[in-house]
């Protein structure tokens, strides 16, 4: 059996500019935290989209089942008190 | 010497590393072990040739008889080459072309971090960019380097073995002759006796990281000031001249 | 008994729910439940998509040494880095189907994967990196831009990335024959016999015709497929024609015209023959592009040993590559 792998997998989340979210890109391979940045930078910022870049190992991610969706998120379907539009402005408030 | 002459002949030494370097870079294109390794080195490549045309457009500026980046780069012959021994030793295996990358890397970060501060404004503005490029080359390198070297069995062997031949080339690439005197005292060029130092500490420390050998300082390589060159540049040049010898009326 | 009909029917209504997401056009997330078939078909399909933009690099690479001017050389790299690239993406969207890259390379490495037959066509001068740039991205972009709304998230948000990247290459391709067809005799020649040698199998790569397609009818209830392989060859044609004729070049086909009627050009006979050969082995390159491919993993091994031998190391060290 050999050992030969293609390295573990890490996910790569980019921010596009200072102060904007770091959105998922995709994933890359890398044995290291050094080289999964140097991949994820050469993969996919190779036009200059990024100025950060996160890598987390793909194992480390939770993710939430499509079968759980009902309990965690209609539960705030209804909780429009949360959105602004909720409330009534007396005519003529500015700046609010 | 000529001021003009210096400038040019030391302009050419400079953007020929970066061609060549270059080229032998590209040959890597499809054949790394990784497919982000292969994205990796091309970028090291793309970095180069870049840097390649600004010097080479320079040269051929100071020189004044109306050729560009490309007459120079595909019109020269073996002679007319300045470029270090180093950069045109074959690629090898991995090991072998990321060491040659280390003692390169590390070299020119010192170098343009010098240059950087050069009289001469073009050389200035190419070295400030050069360093964020050479910067990342050399973390790529030394990582690489000290990821074989403390790897498996076989890879701490080639890693070895590959800075053990690269060394003797390694020597040429601190020499000064006229030229650089000349320049010196101008505030133009970058004095390699300052820099040596900085290099054999770094290189140094990388290697005991990687619990690899320092090689000892032996018989060193040397003709690349005068355009004497290793076998290897002669099949470079001709594989990258080709199309421009082959058709000299062509334009592409 | 029992046990077995109410997996069955468990199993049906998944399959109602997930085919009325799709036909309201909802994507497909990694998690989502799916037919088993549907992630064979994703896989198989991605897989091949992803070997094709890899192996695609060889016949490009074959002239990054030898490209003509160092500004040619610089776009040429940086667009066999962008294959590369998108193999990456591709690779990356299919492992969220549970199918790892190393099980994926063992497929293409035992004949299981395929990759597109027009790389096992060879880049004999230069004039083929144009023509591979123009005819064989170009076919590629009209296919990749109507995957784009394909129903498996992962590889529709790939092809959104790979189209907006790709819109370069296929200039570069195209400027290097018009380039080309204002030069020399030499240079003429040279980008004729390019276009000769590369427009057929362009036209292959949309696959077989509509009325031979085997893989088609699941392809389009789930929408991974959108448009048929003729309807998107047909698109190609009609829109590689006019620009052929603006730099002086001959499409070689006779039977080549406009029909008015239809509002499209008639195009002569595919040689199915030849592309069935191909497919089966029988290619010009098949061989050396997949020797290469395995000669390059095999030779890569104890690089990728290395990096995990180091990892294993220094795993619970915070120092050293951080």
């Amino acid at each position: 059996m050999s050992t030969d792998t293609q390295l573990d997998t890490w996910e790569v989340f980019m921010q596009s500019r200072a102060g904007a979210n770091f959105i998922h890109q995709g994933s890359i391979h890398a044995s290291d935290k050094k080289m999964a940045l140097q991949n994820a930078r050469d993969t996919y910022s190779r036009r200059g989209e990024g100025t950060s870049i996160w890598v987390v190992p793909t194992s480390e991610i939770i993710a939430s089942s499509p079968d759980d969706a009902d309990m965690l998120f209609d539960p705030s379907n209804d909780k429009i008190y949360r959105m602004p539009t909720f409330y009534t402005m007396p005519e003529g408030a500015k700046n609010i | 010497m000529a001021k003009q002459d210096a400038l040019f002949k030391y302009t050419l030494r400079l953007g020929d590393n970066a061609l060549i370097l270059s080229q032998r870079l590209s040959e890597w294109c499809s054949y790394a072990p990784l497919i982000e390794e292969d994205l990796a080195l091309t970028n090291l490549s793309l970095d180069m040739i870049g840097r390649a045309q600004a010097l080479l457009k320079y040269a051929g500026e100071i020189e004044g008889m109306g050729k560009t980046e490309d007459t120079l780069a595909f019109r020269r012959s073996e002679r007319q080459y300045y470029n270090n021994l180093l950069v045109e030793q074959p690629n090898g295996d991995f090991a072998f072309t990321m060491a040659r990358q280390l003692f390169i890397s590390a070299f020119e970060l010192y170098f343009y971090s010098e240059m950087e501060h050069s009289k001469d404004k073009t050389f200035a503005a190419i070295a400030a960019k050069t360093l964020k490029e050479v910067k990342y080359h050399l973390e790529h390198a030394k990582d690489w380097v000290i990821r074989m070297g403390d790897g498996t069995g076989e890879s701490h062997y080639r890693i070895q073995h590959a800075v053990n031949e690269l060394w003797m080339y390694t020597g040429e690439l601190f020499e000064m002759d006229d030229v650089d005197k000349d320049l010196i005292e101008q505030g133009i060029a970058t004095d390699l006796d300052a820099i040596r130092p900085l290099w054999n500490k770094y290189i140094g420390d990388v290697l005991e990281t990687a619990a690899l050998i320092v090689p000892e300082n032996g018989y060193m390589q040397t003709g690349s000031r005068k355009g004497i060159h290793t076998e290897h540049l002669g099949h470079l040049l001709c594989e990258m001249q080709y199309l421009q010898r082959a058709y000299p009326d062509a334009k592409w | 008994m029992d046990n077995v009909q109410n997996t069955v029917s468990k199993e049906e209504a998944l399959l109602a729910k997930f085919e009325e997401k799709v036909q309201a056009g909802e994507a497909i997330e990694p998690r989502d439940w799916m037919p088993e078939a549907y992630r064979k078909h994703l896989i198989r399909q991605m897989s091949q998509h992803a070997h094709s933009e890899v192996i695609g690099m060889q016949p490009e690479g074959n002239w990054v040494t030898r490209a003509p001017s160092l500004r040619a050389k610089q776009i040429l790299l940086a667009k066999i880095q962008d294959e590369g690239g998108h193999g990456l993406y591709l690779y990356s969207a299919a492992e969220t189907l549970g199918i790892s890259r190393k099980e994926m390379i063992e497929q293409l490495h035992n004949g299981k994967a395929k990759y597109s037959n027009i790389f096992n066509y060879p880049s004999l001068t230069w004039a083929d990196i144009g023509a591979i740039g123009w005819l064989v991205d170009g076919a590629a972009i009209v296919n990749q831009v109507s995957l784009q709304r394909t129903s498996y998230a992962p590889y529709s948000r790939a092809m959104v990335r790979i189209c907006k990247e790709e819109s370069f290459h296929q200039r570069q391709g195209y400027e290097i024959m018009a380039q080309m067809m204002q030069g020399t005799e030499e240079q003429r020649e040279m980008a004729q016999d390019a276009m000769n040698r590369w427009w057929w199998p362009s036209l292959m790569m949309f696959g077989p015709h509509d009325t031979d397609s085997p893989h088609s009818a699941d392809a389009f209830r789930w929408k991974i497929k959108r448009h048929t392989n003729d309807e998107l060859r047909q698109k190609f044609i009609d829109k590689t024609v006019q620009q052929a004729e603006v730099i002086g070049l001959t499409i070689p086909d006779p039977d080549l015209k406009w029909n008015e009627a239809k509002g499209c050009y008639d195009y002569g006979r595919i040689d199915w023959e030849e592309f069935n050969r191909v497919i089966r082995g029988n290619g010009p390159c098949n061989k050396q592009r997949l020797d290469h491919h395995k000669k390059v993993h095999a030779d890569g091994a104890w690089v990728r040993e290395a990096a995990e031998a180091y990892k294993n190391k220094h795993k619970k060290q915070s120092v050293n590559l951080n």
